[in-house]
């Protein structure tokens, strides 16, 4: 729990634009300050007195751009899991704020709304806001960046040609005709129903870097995610260029490198199925 | 921006010397240690043009590693996915029928007997453990793809996409064709 009130009191500063906080902190001012962080070292203390710790070692992949010539290598931090958060997330954020300054990777909503923190955790892509610290076992956790992609420093990974590849597909709304009442497309439930499992994906790109195929194919393979947006304008009643974009997808490489492995839809943090919207395309293409 | 220099101004009366809060990290961190409340980091800044940006960039590309994959992911779905064996067992079923097919075409040129009746007379002539195991290699490997082309061909009809479905269907296979492959080499 320490690692979601440092990192939310690390808000100090942004928080004292809220009026109620602002007041808090200009009329009392050191004392407010002070007094929080008594209350931190206070629950600390009765943490430490009343349970053991429980130390959990996190092994983080490592790499400086400015160190170029240095082999990517893995880093060991060890921490007391009765002070951190229940999520990896937390986990991280408290080496960062704690033990190691330097180590750097990708986070904003801490709630898997966002996308910004997928990386890969013991063997699988999901995103470190969604995933609890396991605790089962006394094994290390072990968190690299995203699979198969150029790393741009520790676990940030270069997205560059997925959003390029998500910006080909022409993910918005096409059409020739204007709206029949002239205020807005509409549709009927049943076709709002059919982008239920679609619209939810949040690009954080874990079951793109999850699938072989696209591993060794990412130059000219769409991917998982990619696919399955193009499943969601496909799906779309309201699209008037599904021709167009079903020609965009029928080559070799685009869609057909996909060969039903499946691992995108076992680690999409989401809980979505990338791997039956890439089928239902084939399907669409074949029929 | 007045209400983040307004909470600047709140930690520096705590720090109580305000000279120092700017000019040392040694002091940010001073006051860092007591107040796990400030998000004080030591990063220096500097301001470089749009081009000498894109430069760097540049040369930090071409430096950049390429994340690890096959040696880190979960070697399940990896080592052991249904999706990669069933192509090798395909490729290794019809690579032995088209050695075998050569070989058959060139055996009278080169003197081989590779006609069914000596082939089936060496054979029998095997231990059973050795005959057995010789045919779970082809039994293997025809009832793994076999079995697997079956879900592809539902997978292509958009059958058996399930999260949970998936993991467990994997390995019902795999158990499936390694008992049909046994039950091939050994009792038939």
């Amino acid at each position: 729990m320490a690692a979601i009130r440092s990192s939310s009191a690390l808000l100090l500063g942004a928080a004292a634009s809220r009026p109620a906080l602002r007041t808090a902190v200009t009329s009392s001012t050191a004392a407010a300050v002070r007094g929080m962080a008594q209350v931190a070292d206070a629950a600390q203390q009765t943490a430490t007195s009343s349970e053991k710790p429980r130390l959990k070692t996190f092994q983080v992949y490592r790499w400086n751009p400015d160190k170029p010539t240095e082999k990517p290598r893995m880093q060991s931090y060890t921490l007391d899991l009765n002070k951190t958060g229940p999520m990896v997330l937390d986990a991280l954020l408290r080496i960062k704020n704690e033990l190691d300054p330097t180590l750097t990777f990708r986070r904003s909503c801490r709630e898997g709304i966002c996308g910004s923190c997928a990386m890969n955790i013991n063997g699988t892509n999901t995103l470190a806001c969604l995933c609890r610290i396991p605790k089962e076992d006394n094994s290390d956790v072990k968190i690299y960046p995203l699979p198969h992609t150029y790393v741009i420093k520790d676990l940030v990974p270069d997205l560059t040609h997925f959003y390029k590849q998500y910006k080909s597909i022409k993910p918005y709304l096409q059409r020739d005709t204007p709206a029949p009442d002239g205020k807005e497309y509409r549709q009927s439930k049943e076709d709002r129903k059919k982008l239920d499992g679609l619209y939810e994906c949040i690009l954080c790109a874990c079951c793109s870097t999850s699938c072989p195929s696209y591993w060794w194919n990412s130059e000219e393979y769409l991917g998982p995610a990619i696919l399955l947006q193009s499943y969601r304008w496909l799906a779309d009643s309201r699209d008037e260029r599904k021709a167009e974009r079903k020609a965009a997808l029928n080559n070799s490489m685009s869609l057909y490198r996909c060969h039903t492995i499946l691992n995108c839809t076992r680690t999409c943090p989401k809980g979505l199925n990338p791997g039956l919207a890439i089928a239902q395309i084939k399907k669409e293409l074949a029929f | 921006m007045i209400a983040q220099r307004a909470g600047t101004t709140v930690l520096r009366r705590v720090a109580g010397k305000p000279n120092t809060f700017f000019s040392a990290n040694v002091a940010k961190f001073g006051l860092a240690q007591p107040l796990s409340t400030t998000q004080l980091r030591p990063v220096a800044t500097q301001k470089i043009t749009a081009d000498e940006a894109a430069a760097l960039l540049a040369k930090q590309r071409l430096n950049r590693p390429v994340s690890p994959h096959l040696a880190i992911y979960d070697k399940q779905q990896t080592w052991f996915g249904s999706s990669a064996w069933t192509r090798i067992t395909g490729a290794s079923l019809s690579g032995t029928l088209y050695l075998f097919a050569t070989a058959y075409l060139a055996a009278p040129m080169l003197g081989w007997h590779l006609e069914s009746a000596s082939i089936a007379a060496a054979f029998g002539a095997l231990p059973v453990a050795v005959k057995g195991g010789i045919k779970f290699l082809a039994a293997w490997p025809f009832a793994f793809h076999t079995f697997n082309g079956v879900k592809h061909l539902l997978y292509d009809m958009t059958i058996g996409f399930h999260r949970k479905q998936i993991v467990k269907q994997s390995w019902y296979l795999w158990g499936a064709s390694l008992v049909t492959g046994m039950f091939l080499a050994f009792f038939l």
